[in-house]
């Protein structure tokens, strides 16, 4: 007891603290420093409806009106069902991107958390690397005529590249990702259910996710 | 006061600004002052007469670069500084489990 009694009065100059007060503070302060804490759930939520609307928009115009996944009909020439899919996908992409991007930043305004920030540029660059060549290689994919494995190409990318980004972020980010894995795996050997695993990895554990994150970090 | 009840209690640590500095530079490899200033915010002279502070005690290291050519000052601390942080969160911890025996 004698101890504190001294440490207090060394502390009183400046402010009153207690130990546990001050490793608090020292432990605040270093996950504010290394991780991007300002990412918005909300967001999340967002984004897997976008992904669940254009899924199931991608569902119509693929099978139906034949209710399988397995089948598809010839409603669409080929070229035109791939160009629309292109462009579906890159406006979901950039939905979502936009969303999170404008969401976050009012989060970390509201919590005077700076939106560029060293840790915040790591995160970013961790998640940047797998996605961005998972894109790629998709592309890749498409021009080999390859197109039952692009949404397993999708989710494991995109699983890499939250699984690495995760310990620059709502460390809960890793369960997404492994998530995200397990369903590009499946979607890899049973290339039927492809568009239905991006619909739950993309959409629905989205949605749950985002909720989780919103109800934990932001209420 | 005998030194032994001071043991590893640092008095660089007994301002607020200067400790979280140090936490901070003690999970980053490195930080830059600006990023510094957003994430604590504080003002310029404030932070730069804390971080003067540090850099004397031989804790922190200053680093001068150019980043598309704008100067750009970044903070790394030194082996001295990352004992004595350590020595103080023994110090704290030590405080915690004493009050918890009496």
């Amino acid at each position: 007891m004698r101890f504190s009694i001294i440490y207090f009065e060394f502390q009183s100059t400046f402010k009153m603290k207690t130990p546990e007060e001050e490793l608090a503070e020292i432990k605040s302060m270093m996950e504010r420093s290394t991780r991007f804490l300002s990412l918005s759930g909300f967001s999340g939520m967002l984004a897997g409806m976008y992904a669940l609307a254009a899924s199931v928009t991608a569902w119509y115009w693929i099978y139906f009106p034949s209710s399988s996944w397995g089948t598809g009909s010839d409603t669409l020439s080929f070229r035109e069902l791939v160009n629309r899919l292109l462009l579906l996908g890159l406006a979901t992409l950039i939905a979502a991107v936009g969303t999170a991007y404008f969401l976050s930043k009012k989060k970390g305004s509201a919590v005077t958390h700076p939106f560029w920030s060293p840790a915040s540029k790591r995160f970013l660059q961790s998640l940047f690397l797998p996605v961005a060549l998972g894109g790629f290689f998709c592309f890749a994919l498409l021009h080999e005529s390859a197109f039952e494995l692009i949404p397993a190409a999708m989710l494991l990318f995109y699983g890499i590249g939250l699984v690495q980004s995760a310990q620059f972020t709502l460390g809960k980010i890793k369960n997404l990702g492994f998530t995200q894995l397990l369903l590009g795996l499946i979607a890899a050997f049973f290339p039927d259910f492809g568009l239905l695993c991006w619909s739950l990895g993309f959409g629905l554990f989205h949605v749950i996710y985002g909720t989780l994150m919103y109800f934990r970090y932001e209420r | 006061m005998s030194d032994e009840s001071q043991k590893g209690y640092d008095k660089a640590f007994d301002n607020v600004l200067r400790l979280r500095i140090m936490s901070i530079l003690m999970v980053n490899e490195r930080y830059d002052f600006n990023s510094f200033k957003a994430l604590l915010q504080v003002t310029d002279g404030n932070l730069a007469s804390h971080l003067k502070h540090l850099e004397q005690a031989e804790f922190i290291r200053v680093e001068k670069s150019f980043a598309s050519r704008k100067p750009l000052t970044t903070y790394v601390s030194t082996d001295k500084g990352r004992k004595s942080f350590q020595a103080h969160l023994d110090f704290l911890e030590q405080l915690i489990r004493q009050n918890k025996a009496s």
